[in-house]
């Protein structure tokens, strides 16, 4: 369970980019951040494993405060809450298997870490999952040699291995072209339900959050203004989101 | 807020400010020196033909030629140690200074001011300087090459972290890695490609500036011109430089192919 409560967030003084955002997010749940560009939601996610300092609220991890946490503890809690980024993130000259194995160095200690020294099991692992995802061929593949789907998809099978609780996506499929993004958001979809996650993903595409989001989170200009289950997504929400008519982004 | 079109007028008119201003300088120093642009202009090509005469090496300048090939592997060894010694020094220092890496501003600050203080005395000052402490010899030729390398590769290094390693490095952060980590197996991975090719680049350069070094340390293949050069055997000389000449152009042509492979 994720419950944030009271987040508050400004870069600049009396600019707040976040005002008192509550939210709560069961396991085995698709939750998508909607809202215009630079309403806070990169904030928002960023918040959430603590990337980005808050200046107030609470984020409660099954009843833990993240924000509380000192370096180790912080550290502990960032290897449950795995990351997807835009731009997948990868480091390009490495192989495919090397960058998922990276989702492990929160469980080393520094020496094996930096050295990359990696257990049996732990590439056993990185193995099913990059099967998992459907790139067991590509295991030892530069990543620079892969397509952005594939790119993601090594990305998301990185998250999976720290066996997080939570999954953060910031505009996952943003830099994909149609038939990738619908892979992509296939895969998390189906993680979500499989290993019981939390999967938050800030989105541009409403159809897409409407077809594949359990609940929605609506921000406008650093508020929250929407939280339901994605049915209840209507036209009328949308216009005060987007402070336009976007009725064709509907259907 | 400035509007677009008044914050163009304005740039243009910074250009053009910038132009006159040093259009003027010119002029100015010109008349100042006394310098004769048409006959400057017309020296050039006069200045070449007496090279061409005098620098020729000729049959008998082949038995020079064991000992420039001596003096001259010296040296491009000597540019080759010092530039991979300011390598390996750089990089932990950019990794301390770097925006994405650094340690706090405090330290930033410092290790930008440090660089750029090594890289702008010019390299004649550092080797002049460093003469009074340690004499005519390599280690005078290998110190000054290596503050001055330093100097450059601080800042280039700081550069391509910060360009190249700080997604990557967001990324492994996030699964809850500690520095130590997050650098060896993200930031050094990435930016290795780059880097290198630095230290290729700066390994040419020193072989050139070595030789310069090398007149004022009395060591290297800059010693042995000058030598040539003074006692009037400027058909060895000539040898000489066309030597190094050879040889700079033979490294960029491997630095080059390397690339190709490691880019
Ligand atoms: N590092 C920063 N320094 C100052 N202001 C920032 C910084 N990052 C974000 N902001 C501001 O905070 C607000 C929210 O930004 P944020 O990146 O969270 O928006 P977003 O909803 O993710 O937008 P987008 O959809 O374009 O990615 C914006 O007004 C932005 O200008
Ligand atoms: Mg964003």
């Amino acid at each position: 369970m994720l419950e944030v409560k009271d987040l508050q967030k400004s870069y600049e003084k009396d600019k707040p980019a976040l005002t008192n955002i509550s939210f709560d997010i069961k396991p085995g749940t698709f939750v998508a951040i909607i809202g215009p560009s630079g309403a806070g939601k990169t904030t928002i996610l960023r918040s959430l494993n603590q990337l980005i300092k808050d200046d107030g609220g609470q984020i409660l991890l099954d009843g833990n405060d993240i924000r509380t946490a000192n370096k180790t503890q912080l550290r502990k809690y960032r290897r449950q809450i795995g990351m997807v980024f835009q731009n997948y993130n990868l480091v390009e000259r490495l192989t495919v298997i090397e960058n998922v194995l990276h989702g492990r160095l929160g469980y080393k200690s520094t020496l094996a870490g930096v050295f990359g020294r990696y257990t049996q099991e732990e590439k056993e692992e990185a193995m099913s999952l990059l099967k998992k995802v459907g790139l067991e061929n590509f295991a030892l593949q530069r990543c620079s040699e892969l397509s952005g789907g594939q790119k993601q998809r090594v990305g998301i099978a990185r998250s999976l291995i720290q066996h997080p609780k939570v999954i953060l996506c910031d505009e996952p499929i943003a830099s994909l072209d149609p038939a990738s993004a619908q892979n992509v958001m296939e895969l998390l979809k189906d993680l979500t339900e499989e290993y019981n996650l939390i999967c938050i993903a800030n989105l541009h595409q409403i159809n897409m959050a409407k077809k594949y989001a359990d609940q929605i989170i609506g921000i406008r200009k650093g508020k929250l203004v929407f939280d339901e289950n994605a049915d209840l997504l209507s036209e009328d929400i949308l216009r005060t989101l987007y402070d336009q008519d976007i009725t064709k982004e509907l259907e | 807020m400035q509007s677009p079109a008044k914050f163009l007028k304005h740039k243009g008119w910074h250009q053009t400010t910038i132009i006159a201003l040093v259009g003027g300088i010119y002029v100015l120093g010109s008349w100042f020196l006394k310098f004769d642009n048409l006959n400057g202009l017309l020296a050039i090509p006069k200045a070449f033909a007496w090279l061409g005469v005098n620098f020729r090496p000729t049959a008998n300048s082949m038995e020079y030629l064991p000992r420039i090939w001596q003096k001259l592997i010296q040296t491009v060894l000597l540019a080759i140690s010092s530039t991979v010694v300011a390598a390996i020094i750089s990089i932990f220092v950019a990794l301390l200074g770097s925006k994405v890496t650094g340690i706090n501003g405090f330290v930033q600050t410092l290790v930008r001011g440090v660089a750029s203080f090594f890289r702008n005395i010019p390299l004649v000052a550092w080797s002049m300087i460093l003469l009074f402490s340690f004499k005519q010899s390599d280690f005078t030729g290998f110190l000054a090459l290596l503050l001055m390398s330093i100097g450059y590769l601080i800042r280039a290094f700081m550069e391509i972290i910060e360009d190249e390693a700080s997604e990557t490095m967001l990324a492994l952060k996030a699964t809850g890695a500690n520095y130590f980590q997050v650098i060896f197996q993200a930031v050094l991975p990435q930016i290795l490609p780059s880097i290198l090719s630095w230290i290729l680049y700066m390994i040419e350069n020193n072989v050139r500036d070595a030789t310069l070094v090398g007149i004022l340390t009395g060591t290297g293949i800059g010693f042995i011109f000058d030598i040539y050069y003074k006692s009037f055997r400027f058909d060895a000389a000539g040898m000489t430089v066309l030597a190094i000449i050879i040889v700079v152009i033979g490294l960029e042509t491997i630095s080059n192919q390397i690339r190709k492979v490691i880019l």
